[in-house]
Order: structure tokens, then sequence, then C-alpha cells
């Protein structure tokens, strides 16, 4: 293990056999319009709680979520109350009891929400053999963000000619080599939102990608509105010192 | 209202501390108002003390990030997704600490260029030098092991790369790297050791920095001209220069703050989202981009050994530049030629940063080649060549006019 671990770390570090990843560096992911982009860029809360939506009804079939309480929602615009009757839809394992047993309750709004799947071995024997990934910090832990899961999740169509899948895979625009183990998810009217928003499948694959920068990013707004404070007294502060400077430097320059 | 002559009480109770400890007056003399600075100092040499500064700024963020971490394989990542989503303000603390390193190498490497384009390096500053340089390798090795501590999968395998450069020393290359690993692999015993190391080189960085200062006082400062100035020509540290730091550290803030926390994850790798995994090797491993230059001279070799060595070799010739470099004029604005020949190796330390970044193959290798051959060519060769060649341009005698008019 160690040898074959030193001779893949050597062989990485000095010639990568970069061939094969060739294809990755080329899909341009066109840039979308996000609520969150630029330097006051905010959650639009009602996409995030449709996209929420679409996971759970979609995604959490075989995605987990596991950075995420069911208390964070609060920061979606749930009430209290609506937090803990949303947690309360769930069932998480507890214990053990007294007894010694293990048991079953009401998720609470501290538990995290539910896996899909016990462990690994049995994601990946449900699943073909590919292993659902945890979606939590998905929207940062691809290049391209969410510009990219949004293509992602509209980018399935016919395979060329020249390309042979393998078993159970399907062609995709954006995936990296093109051959993506998750089926197409996102359809027309794959949800029915409670908002009544028009569920097409380009605006369910949007909330989805808004809802996951949510997820990994869920700090972004107070980091957007401490930066304009900070800087703001940064600049002030730089001001003062440069005039400070300039009167003090006025006693030993020539007049 | 107290007679000029009368001591207040606060005045005799500083007094009598001071007699027995003069910490007051020793500050004073490093970095105040008894420490005679030349006046022609230029904004290049603000770097200094912004370096300084960020070494603070890192200092007190990691000791609060340390107090939520965990140094476990199974708890590592998890431990620093809590401090961006639980602890209070932990996301300002990370951001700050991560994006901290790279300006704080953006700082040191603006520092080390200011030096050698104004030739700080040259006598009487030899040691000087070479204590910035031992500053340069604790941080390199400080950073390196902070890189690793969040167990994503860049840590890992860029912990596995570099640790395995050094199985290419003959014979001991094994057991030296089986020492640092604490195994047999990259595993929990590494990351342990590496949270211990992280948090004592900073240390060992403040202790150095202490010895640069201490140093740079017994020469005193350099400036643009490189000549020797004389005492009319100094200004007292206090406030002249303080005040000017003050602003520089205000500007300097402003580019680290608007990427702190408008484009915190700019300067790191998506791949580091993703936990650490030793049975899947990421498609591209590439370090922090501080380190790229390095990288890309360690890989333009086609042989480990070798390329480890020019690697390392590319910082530790600097340790003799004072010697390779034969010309006795300090200023590079007085050297015509030996000018353009700094402006080309600056270039070619970009250059090599870019293709320290891109997969190892075609226009980028050879173009990495090229850029590491120049590297050496330039501190090797070039440089004692044209110092023997070169005809400087005539020195000024004093830096000008006396500060201080004479008393009318």
């Amino acid at each position: 293990m160690r040898k074959y671990i030193l001779t893949a770390a050597a062989a990485l570090a000095l010639a990568l056999p970069a061939a094969s990843f060739a294809a990755e560096a080329e899909i341009h992911i066109p840039a979308e319009k996000w609520s969150f982009n630029g330097i006051t860029g905010h959650f639009d809360k009602e996409q995030v709680q449709r996209g929420f939506q679409v996971y759970k009804e979609v995604c959490s079939a075989c995605h987990s979520l596991e950075y995420i309480s069911f208390r964070n929602f609060e920061a979606l615009g749930y009430s209290e109350a609506q937090v803990k009757a949303l947690a309360a839809e769930y069932e998480v394992e507890d214990g053990p009891d007294d007894n010694g047993d293990m048991f079953k309750r009401k998720a609470k709004p501290s538990d995290k929400l539910p896996k899909p799947y016990p462990n690994e071995k049995f994601a990946r024997s449900a699943n073909g053999g590919a292993l659902p990934p945890d979606l939590s910090l998905i929207a940062k832990a691809r290049h391209g963000g969410p510009d990219y899961l949004f293509h992602l999740l509209r980018g399935y169509d016919e395979a060329p000619a020249d390309m042979k899948l393998a078993d159970g895979m399907s062609y995709n625009k954006y995936f990296p080599g093109h051959q993506i183990a998750m089926a197409k998810q996102i359809e027309d009217d794959k949800v029915t939102y409670a908002d009544g928003t028009k569920s097409d499948a380009d605006q369910i694959a949007r909330d989805v990608s808004a809802f996951l920068m949510w997820t990994a990013e869920p700090k972004m707004e107070v980091r957007h509105a401490t930066g304009l404070r900070v800087i703001i007294f940064t600049l002030l502060f730089t001001v003062l010192a440069y005039f400070l400077k300039r009167r003090i430097w006025a006693r030993i320059e020539q007049h | 209202m107290t007679n000029a002559t009368e001591k207040t009480t606060l005045r005799k109770i500083f007094d009598w501390h001071e007699q027995r400890l003069p910490i007051v007056s020793f500050i004073d003399h490093a970095v105040g108002t008894q420490y005679p600075a030349p006046r022609n100092l230029n904004y290049f040499w603000n770097f200094g003390f912004i370096a300084g500064f960020m070494l603070a700024v890192m200092t007190v963020t990691g000791i609060f990030l340390a107090m939520n971490y965990v140094a476990h394989t199974s708890m590592a990542f998890d431990s620093v997704e809590r401090i961006m989503r639980d602890v209070n303000y932990g996301w300002l603390l990370r951001y700050m600490h991560a994006n901290g390193a790279s300006f704080f190498f953006i700082a040191v490497y603006i520092h080390i260029f200011r030096g050698l384009y104004y030739g700080s390096y040259k006598a009487p500053r030899e040691v000087l030098w070479w204590i910035g340089l031992l500053i340069l390798l604790a941080m390199m090795a400080t950073a390196f092991m902070g890189y690793v501590l969040p167990w994503g999968q860049m840590s890992f395998w860029g912990a596995t790369v570099i640790t395995s450069m050094f199985t290419a020393i003959p014979w001991v290359g094994n057991a030296i790297t089986t020492l640092l690993w604490g195994g047999f692999a990259v595993d929990y015993p590494t990351l342990n050791r590496f949270f211990a190391l992280h948090y004592l080189l900073p240390f060992v960085i403040f202790g150095l920095v202490f010895m640069h200062i201490w140093a740079l006082h017994i020469p005193g400062s350099n400036n643009p001209l490189g000549i020797d100035v004389s005492t009319k020509d100094k200004i007292p540290f206090h406030p002249y220069y303080t005040v000017k730091d003050a602003f520089g550290v205000g500007v300097f803030l402003l580019f680290y703050f608007a990427v702190v926390f408008w484009a915190p994850n700019a300067l790191g790798e998506v791949d580091n989202y993703v936990k650490a995994n030793p049975l899947q090797t990421p498609p591209h491993i590439v370090p922090e981009w501080y380190f790229l230059p390095f990288y890309a001279i360690l890989r333009a070799i086609p042989n480990k050994l070798l390329g480890v060595i020019a690697m390392f070799g590319s910082i530790l010739i600097m340790f003799v530049l004072p010697w390779l470099d034969t010309s006795r004029i300090r200023s590079a604005t007085f050297r015509p030629v030996y000018k353009w020949l700094l402006i080309v190796f600056m270039l070619d330390c970009a250059l090599l940063t870019w293709c320290g970044a891109q997969l190892p193959e075609g226009a980028p290798l050879i173009l990495g080649r090229i850029g590491a051959a120049w590297y050496f060519l330039h501190l090797l060769v070039l440089t004692p060549v044209v110092g023997w060649l070169e005809t400087p341009k005539p020195l000024p005698a004093s830096i000008g006019e006396p500060v201080l008019r004479p008393a009318e």
C-alpha cells in the first residue's frame, strides 16, 4: 500500500498523466445570474425555500446533507413552530434507553437531517456501484459552483454516436468525462411548488442550485454585510492616516 | 499645574519601573524616536511592517481556531465545518486565517524583491538577509502544515506528494519519510504532529523576527539609493515611519478584507471542500499559489532526486547571493544592465508561478523548464558576470539637503 501511494504520488508530482483529464478543462460553464452574486448579494429566501422543497422531494432519496440541522432552516424564514413541525415529519434513531435498547423517535430541531443510506457500502449497492455525494458543500466543492450545478442538472442529452456509454450511465454535457451515474432527475413539473411558482425544469434546477449554495455557505449574507462595514471603516482609517502622514512629514519636507 | 522640574506621580512610577526594566526605552530604540532611519525610504519599505502585522493577525486568529479545531482524521474536516457554521464568527476567523496566509506571503515576497532590487542583502547586511531567508523557510513549513489541517482532498494529497519528496534522498529517504508521517502513510499521526508543529513554528518565527530586527539595527536600514547615510539625512522612525506604516497597512488591509469578505475561496482549491479520501486521487494536485514557482521547478526536471535538489536549491542558493553578486553597488537604480536583468528575473518568477498551476505537459512544461533554467542561470552565472562587466552610474554623495535646517 505504501509503495503504491509513493509511486502514485511521485508519478503525479513529476509527470501527471494528463491526457484523460484534458476534457475536464475544456468544458465551458456559462455564468448564470444569482441573487447572491456581487458584494451585496443575498439569498432569495423564497427561491431557497423552493430549492429545499426540490431537495426534499427529489434529491434526498439518494443524497444526504450531513452538515444541515433542522434548526438551520430558521435562517430561511421558517418560524420556530414550522421548523418543529418539519422535524417531526422525520424519524431518527436514538438511545440506548434505560433497558439498553435503541429506539425511534420524532426528530427535533437540533437533529441533523437523516441520511438516505446507513453507510457507504449500502449506498453504492443501491446505486449500481456509484456513491451519491453528500450535497452540503457541493456548491463550493466543484468548479463553477451553482452555475455548474444548474447546467449539470439541465445538461443531459443524447450521447454522440461515437461515444459508448457504460451500463447504467447517462451522457451529460457538463460532467467531467461526460459519463454520469446519476440519471436525469429534473423535468418540467417534477415538483408542484407550494408558493404557486411555475415549475418548469429550468426553474427547478435553478432553485435547487440556489438552495445548495445556501447549504454550502450559510453565513454569506452576514459576511457580505460585515464586509461592507469593515471596508468602510478601514477606508476611513486609511484616509485619516494619509492626511496625518502628510501633516507630520510636512515638518521635514522642503517648502 | 506641576512645576517643570517636579515629576508627576505617574512619571515617578514610570521612571521607577524603567530603571529596573527599561522596556519602553527598548521599544523606543527599536521602532520609536531613538531609531534613526534614512529619510528617503519609499513605499516598498512598508512591507516589513506589514509582514509583521500579518504574523500577528495569523497568530491571533490561529489561537482561536485551535480552540475549536480537532486534530483527528475522522473529525478534522467536520470540526472545520462546525467552525464555519456554529462557532460565533468562526467563518470570519477561518477566512481571515486562510487568506491571511496568502497575504502574509504577498507582503513577504514584495519585501524580498525590494531587498533584491535595492541590494539590501549586501555587506554589511548579510546576516540580516540570512535571518530573513530562515523566516521564509519557517513560513513555508508552517503554511504547508496548516494547509493539511482541514483534511480535505488537497490537504491529504498535497501532504502525500510533498512528504514523498523526501524519499528521493538516497539511503535514508524512506526512514525520514516514515518519521515525518509517524507511520507508513499520511494518516492520523501525521495530522497530529503537523498540528503540533503548525502551532509551534509561528513562535519560532517570532524569535527570528526579533533577531531580524536586531540585525537590522546594527547597520541600520538600507535606502533606495543604496548609499551609506550620514546622520543628518536620518529622521526618527517615530513618528515619521510609524505614521507612514499606518497608512501602508490601511491600504494593504483594504485588499485583504476585500478578498476575505467578498471572495474568500478565490485563492483556494475546490477539492479541499471534499473530505480526504486516501483511495481517490484528485485529477490535478496543486499546492497553494505561493508554492507554485517552486513546484514548477520541481516538475521541470524529469528526475525525482534532481528535481527535489533543484527545488530546495532555488531557495538555499539565496543564502550565498551576497557573494554571487560581485557588484559593490547596492541599489539597482545605478546598475543599468543588472536593473533590467532583475526585472526579467521577477517576470521569470511570475512565469514559474503560472507554470506551476498548469498540467505539466506541452507548452507549460516547456515554459516551466525554460523558466527554471533561467532562474539558476540568472543567479549562478549572470549575476556574478554582470557584476564584473557592468559600468555603474555615478553614485550621489548623499541623500540630499540636510533634513533639519541649520539653526537660525
